[in-house]
């Protein structure tokens, strides 16, 4: 009884309180928010922006509606078993004298070109020969005296395929796939199927040297961790070292040190162990020592910081405890620097996926990895629509690993990767 | 109500950030910009087109350098930002370019007619400014015995060694044919037939394992020189510089030699047209060019030029009539039609 009068009592003032806490909580939040938005602002429109606008770019498929938006109205009710009919053609030359007029029919060529090789060919010839439109009826007829292609079935399945506004073709192709006249998905020629491969080599060279950059970086981030400061610093000085020279000036030490006539070739052959020079440059072996020398601070860095957290007391509580040096650090130490070894590894496995110059300088043409692909589809023959999508297929890979990663150390970061 | 503030301020953001955007993409009054490929060839230009038009016309202008890629001018001009007027380009970007509405069309009338210019130089879109080749390049010290062509390129037995080609089918296929012994005028003829890229590609197993793939064209003189290869294809203007600044001692096989142009063109929607125009006609000129390929060993686009220049100069040149005589022009049409299926063909072959 008291109770409930003392609540009904209270419960206003409560009320207004939790209102009052809300509010300002509320407050906060939006001044928090209002600090950071800038910084928000920023990212989305450089960094969101661009890679949305890729994706996006990757199942763009606009240009041949835009030169031929009559034949591509005439064609959405073809079945596409017979040639199509003569309201069609009429049609297609009806587009073919605007589009010529206007200088856009190359915009449609090109696009069409991708899909059947030749039929660049086909519509700029079909566009210089078309001098006007066909008498009534005979368009069909006309049409194909001025190019066969026209009495062909495929060349009108490529074109309703390329209809638009979106289409899975690059995507398509950026994975050794294409579609038969049937509309059915099949591989793609075998002289065309190279983006597998070609993804698979990326991941291989990436793997190799996120291996290397782990063997060789485990040893030193142990000795910085461990000496005193004064000798760390300066080794600390040699690591950092790398950062601060030009990744160019790095790959062409390489390509100094490794040619046939260069240090180390010149060197062996002075002390008599080889008589031939060997191939140490322009091929695999050169991509992944070079790559291996400008990656490994990356695994160095994450390495220490882990390292440095370790108590030295640890490693004596095991010897003390009767552990031989190997159990000891199979158990104790190396669990510890899980997470290092973690980070490390995905952060130079990742940076190795898109590495670019050092391939293109040191590699051989067997040893070019996804991204001179994507550079060279971007400016050189500025077919983005491939570019976009072998850019997306690997945003996709990289986002799957990071999340397996993620999923790998979630476990062990919780415990310092020690069991409990 | 919290997430319509946040709303709002982002918003407001947005509305700042694209106003400054629009802001900074309305052409501002900029001195004209002339674009180039860098290296020797743009100091070249420096010396008797840059600094000569300022002096000669009191226009201000500065000059950059690019390396090149349709996709970059196509950026420049979508992205209605483009802060370059006149830009040297290679034949294919010019096609592709025009195709696309990059570049304004050359009105011949304003740099002194279509007549002052060699017919292979006159574009739509653009005018010729060099012409230049890829030869057989090799380093005489080196080599006993010179070789006599593309035959002898792929010869192990006769000249032993590795040789450097460009990475990428376009010139590398043609010249493969060349050396399986099609005439320089049959190649593009040949190589249109699927028979023709097969025997091509046949032709470069027998020295696949001696090839070294070069990417861009100061490469291959410094492959030549520090003994990595013995012969390499190249433009032939770097062998000069090498031999002239560098005390090299590189000759050339001008035979089977394949030629391509590079020419000016004007960005579209370029505020600096009177002064772009003013600049082509300057560096159209016979007496200038002329001086151009005094300084480099190209040839360049007007009629008069090869005929001021003295004979010592002229026969190193790719215009000169013996050099010309057995070279091919490398086919613009036949490259945009297939590059990206034989790009693809050619990495399926080094892959293998």
């Amino acid at each position: 009884m008291t109770d409930a009068l003392l609540t009904g009592a209270n419960a206003s003032t409560e009320v207004s309180l939790k209102r009052r806490l809300r509010r300002a909580e509320r407050t906060r939040q939006v001044k928090a928010l209002a600090l950071v938005a800038p910084l928000l602002v920023f990212l989305l429109f450089t960094f969101a922006g661009p890679i949305i606008g890729m994706l996006w770019r990757a199942v763009d498929d606009r240009e041949v509606r835009q030169v031929l938006p009559q034949t591509i109205a005439a064609l959405a009710n073809w079945d596409g078993k017979d040639l199509p009919d003569e309201k069609t053609y009429v049609a297609l030359a009806s587009d073919i004298l605007v589009a010529r007029a206007s200088g856009t029919i190359a915009i449609a060529a090109k696009r069409l070109n991708y899909a059947l090789n030749g039929f660049r060919t086909i519509l700029t010839s079909t566009a210089r020969n078309l001098k006007a439109m066909p008498e009534p009826g005979t368009s069909k007829e006309a049409l194909g005296k001025i190019n066969p292609a026209w009495r062909e079935r495929s060349t009108w399945t490529t074109i309703k395929d390329a209809s638009g506004p979106v289409t899975g073709f690059y995507l398509l192709a950026a994975l050794d796939l294409t579609r038969n006249a049937d509309g059915a998905i099949v591989a793609a020629p075998p002289d065309q199927a190279i983006y597998r491969d070609i993804f698979a080599r990326t991941f291989l060279i990436s793997l190799g040297v996120t291996a290397l950059c782990l063997l060789l970086g485990f040893p030193v981030a142990y000795l910085l961790a461990t000496l005193p400061p004064g000798r760390s610093n300066l080794l600390m000085i040699f690591v950092l070292l790398p950062f601060w020279t030009s990744l160019l000036v790095r790959t062409c030490a390489w390509i100094v040190l490794l040619q046939s006539k260069g240090v180390v070739n010149d060197s062996l052959h002075w002390l008599g162990i080889i008589d031939e020079p060997l191939r140490l440059i322009y091929n695999r072996f050169g991509v992944c020592v070079a790559m291996t020398h400008v990656l490994l601070p990356f695994m160095i860095l994450p390495l220490y910081s882990s390292m440095k957290a370790i108590s030295p007391a640890y490693m004596r509580a095991a010897a003390s405890l009767g552990a031989a040096p190997l159990t000891a650090f199979l158990r104790i130490y190396l669990p510890q620097t899980l997470p290092g070894i973690g980070a490390g590894s995905l952060l130079v496995f990742i940076l190795a996926l898109g590495y670019y110059i050092t391939p293109a300088l040191v590699g051989g043409a067997a040893d070019q990895m996804i991204s001179y692909f994507i550079a060279l589809y971007t400016t050189e023959t500025a077919n983005w629509g491939l570019a976009s999508a072998l850019g997306a297929v690997l945003l996709l890979a990289t986002l799957l690993l990071a999340l397996a990663y993620g999923k790998l150390v979630q476990g062990q970061q919780v415990t310092g990767g020690m069991k409990n | 109500m919290l997430k319509r503030k946040i709303g709002k301020i982002a918003l407001g953001f947005a509305a700042a950030f694209s106003a400054s955007a629009a802001l900074a993409t309305v052409a501002q009054a900029r001195d004209l910009t002339v674009v180039s490929w860098g290296g020797a060839y743009q100091d070249a230009q420096k010396k008797v087109y840059f600094e000569p038009f300022k002096k000669a016309a009191g226009i201000a202008m500065n000059d950059e350098s690019w390396d090149g890629g349709v996709g970059v001018l196509r950026a420049k001009v979508q992205g209605g930002a483009a802060t370059w007027d006149v830009v040297q380009v290679e034949s294919d970007e010019l096609a592709v370019g025009c195709e696309e509405g990059l570049f304004e069309k050359m009105d011949y009338s304003k740099i002194g007619g279509e007549a002052a210019y060699i017919p292979p130089s006159v574009n739509a879109c653009g005018v010729g400014a060099i012409l230049y080749d890829f030869v057989l390049g090799y380093d005489k010290d080196k080599l006993k015995d010179a070789p006599s062509g593309w035959a002898d390129f792929f010869d192990t037995k006769k000249i032993p060694g590795k040789r450097a080609l460009r990475q990428g089918p376009k010139t590398t296929l043609e010249i493969a044919l060349m050396a399986d012994g099609v005439a320089p005028n049959d190649v593009y003829k040949v190589l249109a037939t699927d028979e023709g890229v097969e025997r091509a590609f046949k032709k470069l197993d027998t020295i696949k394992g001696d090839i070294v793939w070069w990417k861009a064209g100061a490469q291959p003189p410094q492959l030549l020189a520090s003994g990595e290869v013995v012969m390499t294809s190249v433009y032939n203007g770097r062998i000069d510089t090498a031999n002239k600044n560098e005390k090299k001692n590189f000759g050339m096989v001008w035979d089977g030699a394949l030629f391509t142009l590079d020419s000016w063109v004007i960005l579209k929607g370029s505020p600096n047209k009177d002064a772009a125009y003013k600049f082509l006609d300057f560096a159209g000129k016979a007496e200038n060019q002329s001086k151009l390929s005094e300084n480099i060993a190209y040839g360049t686009s007007n009629k008069d030029a090869a005929g001021r220049l003295a004979p010592a100069v002229l026969k190193d040149l790719p215009t000169a009539p013996d050099n010309i005589k057995n070279a091919v022009e490398i086919n613009v049409g036949f490259w945009l039609e297939n590059i990206d299926r034989l790009t693809e063909r050619f990495n399926k072959w080094a892959a293998k």
